[in-house]
């Protein structure tokens, strides 16, 4: 009784934590790209994104074992896996606004929300279909080493999604900032109206959208099956559920909002999960991390609704 | 001169109210062409059907000889129909640059598969871009506001980043809806130069207006709409004196 638990976080266990949630974090941010930018461009909450990540997680993960039992070599496994999954889930993206959200583009805002929804039940009992209800875990594609830094380990995994995403986020910030195609799209997103009478075909816009926002998605969904080494039939769901508040942390509708937001929500799990069992003297444990990404959505819903870096929820609700 | 557009039979309406019905007009290419009317006589109801935001309930549009695809509006842009709103409409987080940008939309190409295949085209064709929306703020006179964002211009300044978005769709016809609303004496006498320098660049024009004056001074031909019905179409002299006009519009008081 007399020894008790440390007041001071070590400064290992603390780096290790936030290397950790860096790395969740940027896979959040992937994921919450797709949800902010079909909500930005046509008010929409896509709640089947999350099911596209774990398509495109499936999918990596079925051409990767087809690809190395023909005995192709690790490295070029990775990059097809990776581009088939990429190329399949922008087809299904554009699959889903085509079929289950253009029909309801002027409907009440309640319908395509629930056609959302159903989609993404029909989504995930069609993966369960195809590849079972299992877990299957994934093959190691990616170099194992690891490096330590002030006695915290980061594996070479994490660094190659810290950097992969990154990228990823940088190339998609010059895209929509600098690009015909990004001009376009944030014209349609102030008012699609308004741009289809300057020119712009807002059916076109809006599909390509989609196509992008479920490319960054299936690249999440091959680096979280990396980062832990399984992929199920059912990850999309939490993992969409997180990715969306951390949209709405962001301040959902705002680009920059989903990166710091997920970035922000993975430190805040990662940091949770690691010290939840100090703080509450070990009544809890680690596998309460999840509590933490829907206890900061209520915080946000509640004090800030418009999350860190968005105006623009109050006058699209 | 021939004909530029020429709207036959519009009809449309809004649950029981008929906001227009069976408009004809004609509009001939190089001209400034008026509509006139008093409040809630349909002429925004007729802008708003001719540039496909309203789908029609009667009649056709056929446009420089072609059918107007009506209820798609960036067919009719492209087709090349552009224009402004009564109530300025521009994208208020984006600069003033990049909204005469988008306008050029229409008339460039490098797609998502071009960007990434052919980069220097792409840059190339970005810069073109760039460079005419440059032009087209100088045009208008805000090119030193190019950079500001559109939601922080002065009103004015609003109406004629409005025209030089509209202008940058390379359209044959410009519709302003009361370009001049809002305007003082010396900002609609400019807007009047404006206007001039459009029609004499090429373009037609289509002109909604409450300053009578301006209409009848600018106009080379107006119609005037009366309750969705077109009730005059001729130079403004003749306009003017028609006693259907003066009654509808005018009052008796102008006769």
């Amino acid at each position: 009784m007399g020894d008790c638990q440390p007041i001071i976080p070590a400064v290992d266990i603390f780096l290790q934590q936030i290397f950790n949630g860096l790395t969740l974090g940027s896979i959040y941010a992937l994921v919450a790209l797709g949800y902010t930018m079909v909500y930005g461009i046509m008010g929409l909450i896509n709640f089947a994104h999350g099911e596209v990540v774990m398509i495109g997680a499936l999918t990596a993960l079925a051409t990767a074992k087809a690809l190395l039992a023909a005995g192709v070599p690790p490295p070029l496994v990775l990059l097809l896996a990776l581009l088939v999954a990429t190329l399949v889930c922008m087809a299904l993206g554009a699959a889903i606004e085509r079929v289950a959200y253009r029909p309801l583009r002027n409907a009440p805002r309640l319908a395509p929300l629930i056609t959302a929804i159903g989609v993404s039940i029909v989504l995930q009992q069609v993966a369960m279909l195809v590849w079972g209800r299992n877990y299957h875990s994934v093959p190691q594609l990616l170099p194992a080493g690891s490096y330590e830094i002030l006695g915290a380990q980061i594996t070479e995994v994490q660094l190659i999604i810290m950097a992969v995403a990154a990228s990823t986020m940088l190339g998609l910030m010059q895209l929509v900032n600098r690009t015909r195609l990004g001009r376009a799209m944030r014209a349609t997103s102030e008012s699609p109206a308004i741009a289809a009478l300057m020119g712009v075909d807002a059916n076109r816009i809006i599909m390509l959208t989609f196509v992008i926002g479920s490319g960054l998605g299936a690249l999440a969904g091959v680096m979280v099956s990396a980062n832990y080494g399984i992929a199920h039939y059912h990850m999309g769901f939490l993992l969409g559920l997180k990715a969306f508040t951390a949209a709405v942390l962001g301040g959902i509708g705002n680009l920059a909002g989903a990166m710091v937001g997920g970035l922000l929500l993975g430190i805040i799990e990662a940091l949770g999960a690691g010290y939840i069992g100090d703080l509450t003297g070990g009544v809890l444990g680690s596998n309460y991390q999840d509590v933490f990404a829907f206890f900061v959505l209520i915080v946000v819903l509640i004090f800030r609704p418009s999350g860190l870096m968005g105006e623009k929820v109050a006058e699209r609700a | 001169m021939n004909s530029l557009l020429d709207a036959r039979g519009i009809g449309k309406r809004f649950g029981g109210v008929q906001a227009l019905k069976d408009v004809s007009l004609t509009i001939r290419a190089g001209e400034i062409y008026g509509l006139i009317g008093p409040n809630g006589a349909g002429k925004t109801t007729f802008f708003n059907v001719l540039t496909g935001l309203y789908a029609k309930d009667e009649g056709e549009v056929v446009f420089a000889g072609v059918p107007l695809k009506l209820g798609s509006p960036h067919e009719v842009a492209r087709a090349g129909i552009a224009r402004t709103f009564q109530n300025i409409r521009l994208f208020a987080n984006m600069t003033a640059l990049e909204n005469v940008m988008v306008g050029r939309h229409l008339r460039t190409k490098v797609g998502v598969g071009g960007a990434v295949m052919r980069f220097s085209k792409a840059r190339e064709e970005e810069a073109a871009i760039r460079r005419r929306a440059h032009e087209l703020l100088r045009y208008v006179g805000v090119e030193h506001h190019a950079q500001k964002l559109a939601k922080n211009l002065a009103y004015g300044d609003q109406r004629r980043l409005e025209i030089a978005r509209a202008l940058a769709t390379e359209p044959k016809l410009l519709a302003l809806d009361e370009p001049a609303a809002g305007m003082n004496a010396t900002e609609t006498a400019e807007l009047r130069t404006l206007i001039e320098g459009i029609r004499a660049d090429g373009v037609t024009v289509l002109l909604i207006e409450h300053d009578v004056k301006l209409v009848m001074g600018l106009c080379d031909r107006v119609a005037v709409l009366d309750y969705g019905i077109k009730i005059a179409e001729d130079v403004p002299d003749v306009v003017k004196r028609d006693p259907q006009v003066v009654d509808a519009y005018l009052g008796a008081g102008h006769g």
